[in-house]
Formats: structure tokens, sequence, C-alpha cells
């Protein structure tokens, strides 16, 4: 059923998981890390400030789970469409 | 009496070991194709690839420099820590997928077909060779640096001898040679970075894990956390605030996004993902690459707290003649000076700088017994010149941490320098052999003369790297903000848009570039150089530093390519085939079966 339709549809979802994905990558490090630090340094976990944890670390380990997440929702998308390889 | 070996024994030791493995593994994967030779024939299993990225990616400026660079920045150092992590998400997500599947050998090569033009083509070979030099310059003089610290050895001597490594095995085995050697060098770098941490970690807080003895109350009974101790500390000597940071909030903004992007620009990490089976496997040795590199990235910010800590406590207010034996080691190297401005005999380290330029040692010593320098005291109260390569390099010394991990930090280092170079070297031989010679000057050449070009380029680009590496330009911490800047306002837009904006078209994308790349160049002689009118921190656009200023330029090859493919025509029918295709999955094409061939 690889008509027009389908091919589409795939693509459109895989925007949508980009756009969200991309959304939480910028949060995470341009927001958190950045743009709103200061805020966040007025709280604390141990002894980190949290705005200074994220700039240093938290935004590092978030990446590396989006990457996973996408290959999980990209692995299943594929098959769904019938557009993976063998 | 101990009967444990000397530092300089242990270091011979180890680099004999890992040199004899590297040459090994290099003969094993001897290749004989240009498939082989350039994508290691296509058949990397994403888990070895991820490794063997994530070695490419890690410089000898990761391994030495980096945790030396954020203790000297505090929260600043962010910028490096999220810049060169968070390139990985655009390259998973928006490049390496579409490129795998693709399927051709070069980032060039892409631009090259994507854009219908050879000027594309050949805009896209200049950028990757300007980036490619600039970077293995720097590295041929990390192996330099390593040996003439640890061996003793002449700094000219371990640049020829590293030239003699990466020869060995980028030229036989090409791009399988160095996905192979790689592997071993992640491994080894990594185990050599993460020992000193974890040992400094244990003995400043009691927490196995840097990550979070970093965050920890120190174990000096005191009850106090490290990052609060290190915030007093450096406020008390006149320093910003640890966790606070000095750079303004845009300037921090815009060298993260041109370090993102210009890592998931830049052509020896985007080659390494058209080296594995499958689109699937493309985005998941993505991942396995930034889990790789996290390891060591995350660790870093841990160590340069752990490090500043310890050389403030050390040496600061402390009398010259009781200093430990490693600062007289270290003063040795010139990576640590000392001048005593006010006669007391003692180290007083606070913000400023204590010296005109780096260190020339002149003979004699002073009154405390330090080697005198002939250098210019500048007007201060600091007294303290500290090179920020030490943070790394001796603080195992610093820690009291046993010979053999000293040892092993030399080893790490060298690791790190030849992956990253040989990698480099590769996309350069790549470009010449596959982009400019079979593609443009000769397309009828033979697949044995072209493995021949590629080798032979591969053998020229070495020398020219060694020569950088013997006399290097003093252009070279200047131009690597180029490089990224250069990989961010041209590689990058054109990819992107390649593959998600079907109707760009050659006119777009070349003018795009071009601009781009001028406008960096431009920014980069105004403020780096000063020439074309120079200018000061008051004078930049936007209040953005050049290392962030490829983010402008970005932004700016994005509007100028989307403007000018408006009013210009659509790509043809079968271009825009091409980029539909690369969208699915479907059909990549497997790859064949490496041959591992009788030894």
């Amino acid at each position: 059923m690889n008509n027009d339709k389908n091919l589409k549809q795939y693509w459109k979802r895989n925007l949508r998981y980009l756009l969200i994905l991309l959304l939480i990558w910028f949060t995470v490090s341009y927001g958190c890390g950045i743009l709103f630090v200061d805020e966040l340094n007025m709280i604390k976990i141990g002894g980190f400030k949290l705005g200074f944890w994220f700039a240093q670390q938290g935004a590092i380990y978030i990446f590396v789970i989006l990457i996973f997440v996408y290959v999980h929702l990209m692995n299943k998308l594929d098959k769904e469409h019938n557009v993976d390889e063998d | 009496m101990r009967t444990s070996m000397d530092v300089q024994t242990w270091t011979y030791l180890l680099i004999g070991l890992t040199f004899a493995l590297y040459l090994g593994i290099a003969y094993w994967s001897r290749v004989t194709t240009t498939k082989e030779f350039y994508i290691a024939g296509g058949g990397v299993s994403p888990l070895a690839n991820g490794m063997a990225t994530a070695a490419d990616w890690m410089s000898a400026a990761s391994f030495i420099s980096m945790a030396g660079l954020i203790s000297f920045m505090g929260y600043d150092g962010a910028v490096y820590l999220m810049g060169w992590t968070g390139g990985y998400v655009l390259l998973a997500l928006l490049l390496a997928p579409y490129l795998r599947k693709f399927g051709k050998y070069t980032v060039p090569d892409f631009i090259g077909d994507r854009y219908y033009s050879n000027i594309a083509r050949t805009v896209a070979v200049i950028c990757a060779l300007f980036v490619s030099f600039t970077y293995v310059a720097g590295q041929m003089r990390g192996v330099g640096i390593v040996f003439s610290r640890f061996l003793e050895v002449d700094i000219n001597l371990g640049v020829v001898i590293g030239m003699g490594i990466v020869f060995f095995y980028a030229v036989l085995g090409g791009m399988k040679g160095i996905t192979y050697t790689q592997v071993a060098q992640y491994c080894v770098l990594i185990f050599a970075f993460m020992v000193p941490a974890i040992f400094i970690s244990i003995q400043m807080t009691g927490v196995f894990l840097p990550q979070l003895g970093f965050g920890s109350t120190l174990s000096d009974g005191s009850g106090m956390y490290l990052l609060d101790k290190l915030d007093g500390l450096n406020t008390e000597l006149g320093f910003a605030a640890y966790t606070d940071g000095s750079k303004s909030r845009i300037d921090v903004f815009a060298i993260t996004a041109a370090l993102m992007v210009g890592t998931a620009g830049l052509p020896h990490v985007i080659v390494r993902f058209f080296t594995v089976p499958k689109v699937r496997d493309a985005r998941l040795s993505a991942g396995w690459a930034l889990l790789f590199i996290a390891i060591l990235y995350t660790t870093a910010p841990a160590v340069a707290a752990f490090a500043r800590t310890n050389l403030i406590e050390s040496v600061n207010n402390k009398e010259y003649k009781l200093l430990p034996e490693w600062f007289g080691n270290w003063e040795k190297t010139g990576l640590l000076a000392w001048v005593d401005k006010n006669n007391d005999g003692k180290v007083q380290y606070m913000s400023g700088t204590a010296i005109t330029g780096k260190p020339e040692f002149i003979k004699g010593s002073g009154n405390s017994g330090e080697r005198l320098v002939s250098n210019a005291n500048q007007e201060t109260e600091n007294e303290l010149y500290v090179d920020r390569d030490i943070m790394v390099l001796a603080n195992p010394e610093i820690a009291n941490l046993p010979n053999w991990v000293i040892a092993l930090v030399a080893a790490g280092g060298l690791a790190a320098a030849l992956s990253t170079a040989a990698g480099l070297l590769l996309v350069i031989s790549t470009s010449i052999a596959h982009d400019l010679i079979k593609k443009q000057i000769k397309p009828d050449i033979s697949e044995k003369g072209e493995l021949r070009a590629a080798r032979i380029a591969a053998g020229l680009a070495i020398f020219i790297a060694g020569y950088f590496g013997i006399h290097p330009p003093d252009f070279v911490a200047a131009v690597v903000a180029l490089a990224f800047g250069l990989a961010a306002a041209s590689f990058f837009p054109a990819i992107i848009m390649g593959i998600f904006y079907k109707r760009m078209n050659k006119e777009g994308a070349i003018s795009g570039m071009v601009t781009g790349l001028l406008l960096m160049i431009f920014y980069i002689l105004k403020f780096k150089f000063g020439l074309l009118g120079g200018g000061g921190i008051t004078d930049w656009w936007f209040g953005i530093s050049p290392e962030g200023f490829g983010f402008v330029a970005m932004i700016t090859n994005f509007c100028v390519a989307l403007t000018v493919s408006r009013f210009t025509p659509a790509p043809p029918m079968h271009i825009q085939e091409m980029v539909e295709n690369i969208r699915y999955p479907k059909g990549a094409g497997g790859a064949v079966d490496i041959e591992i061939k009788d030894i």
C-alpha cells in the first residue's frame, strides 16, 4: 500500500515527531540552560543550582534520551507505513 | 621502598602497547576498493560506528583542553558542553538518516548532486578542505605536545612519530582501518579520562561517580557543597562566581548555537553515517555516538570543578618553597610560572593576567628558587600564570594519584589526537580523489587509479598536516572559530534545505552558501585579525563574538537562499524525485559484506 497518501502521511508524522523532539531539545538547552538560568538557579538540588545543572549536565542527558526516543518512534513509524528496510 | 615503576617507564609501556594495537588493527583491515577506502564498505555496525564517531569527534582539545577551559570559565563553559553535544540531536533527527539513504560517499557529493551543479560541489569541496586542514593542524600539534611533556622527546620528533602512525593506518586501511582503530582509541581515551576523574571524585567528595560528586559535599569534614566552596573561593580571589559566569546571555546563546550547528555540519562527522548498512542504523549510531561522547562531556565539568578547587587550595597564599613537587615539574614545561611581585615568597593567585604573553624563561632562579621569566609584569596583584591545559594533564599529579594513572593520561591524549587526525585526513583525501578528480577532472579514472589517488592524497595531506604541526601558524586558535562558523554558515543550511525543502534550487543554495561564507570570513577578519577596520568587543554586531557569529551567518544563509529560490526556476523533476526518495528508508540498498582478507 505504498501509495502517495501513505507516504505523505508518513512524512507528516515524521515532521510532527521532529517538531516535538526539537522543542524539547530547545527547551532544555537554550531555555533551562541559558535563557532562564537565573530563575532556575534559585532552586537548588543537592549542591547544584538547577540552571547550572541543566547547562553543564542535564541538557546532555536529555539529548541522549531524545535520540533514542527518536530511534524508537521512527522504527515503529517505518513499520506502520511499510517503508522499513527488509 | 616501593617497587613501582616510574612515570616515564609506564608511559613508554602504555603508549607502546596502544600503538601496537592500532597498527595490528590497521594491518588486519587493509582495503582494496574505493568503497572500502571511503566508507569502510558501508558495513559497520551501529555500535562500532557510534564508538568510532565518538573518537573521531573527541579531539586533543576535548581530551586535554576542554576541562581546563571550563575550570576557568565556570558556567560559561556550558557553551562547549551543550554546543558540542546538542549538534548530535540535529544530526540524528535532521541529517544522518537522509544522507545515509542518499547513499554516496561524501558531503560535497550530496551538495553537488542535490543542487545539480559542479559549482555547488566545488564550493563544498573548498569548505571541506578548509575546515579539515584547520582542525588537523591542531591535532598534530597535540600529538607533539603529549610526547614532549610526558616522554621528554623533542616536540617535532613527536609530531613525526604521530605522522608515521597515522600514515600507516590511514593510507593502508582508509575508512575501514580508521574506523576499527577509532573503536580501540575510544576505549583507551575514555578509560584514561575516567580513571583519574573517579579517583579524584572519591578523594574530594567520597562519591564514586564524578557527575554526582560534583554536586556533593566535600569530604574534608566541613559539610560544605563543593560548588558553594568554589563559588566562595572564586569571589574571594576576584573572579566571577563559578556557577555564574561572565559572558552576556546573547553571546552564550549564539556561541552554543554556532557550535551545535557547526558540529552537525562538519564533514568528518557527517561522513561517518555513510558507513553503516541501513537508514535505521544511521539513526541508532548517532544515538550511540552521543552516549559515548556524553560519558566524557558530563565528566569534564566535574573534573573542571575538582581541578580548580584543588589548584586554588594547594597554591594560593602558600610559600613557594613548600609547594609540592608537581609545581616545579610543570614549571619546567612552561605551563606554570610564578613571579613574586610583592617579594613575600608566597604565591598570590587572583583574577587578572600575571604576565604579558606566554612565559619566556631566562637563566637563573629567583629568591625562592622559582624559574625567572623575561615577560613584563602586568599591573595586577596576580602572580601566577596557569596554562589551562594543565588542568587535565597535571590533575593526577596534583591529586597524588599512582604513576600508571599519570601515564594513562598521555596514552589517552594521544588516542584522542590520532583518531581525530585520521578522520580528518580521510575527508581531505576523499575530497581530492573523489569530489575533484573522479567527479570533475577525470571522470573516466579507473577504480584502481582512484584508490591510488586517494592514497596519495592522504599521504600528502599527512605531510602538510605534519608541517603545520611543527610550524604552527599563529592563527590556528583564531581559525577554529572560523572552522565551526564555516560549517554552520555553509553546509548545514544547504543540507537541511536539500532534504526538507524540495523547491530549493541551485541558485538559492549557492547564493546562500557563498553569502554565509563571505559574511563569516569578513567577521573573523574584522574582529579576530583587526583587518577591514578592526574593532573591539563594543563593536560586535548584536553583541555576538566571532565564536558565535556562525549562528548569524547561518540565518543569513537561510534567508538569502529562500529569497533567491523564489525568483528562480524550480529544480528539475528528477531532482525533486530524488528528494522525495531520500525521505523514505525503504530500499537504501544493503551494503556489501566486509571481506576480511587472509593475513
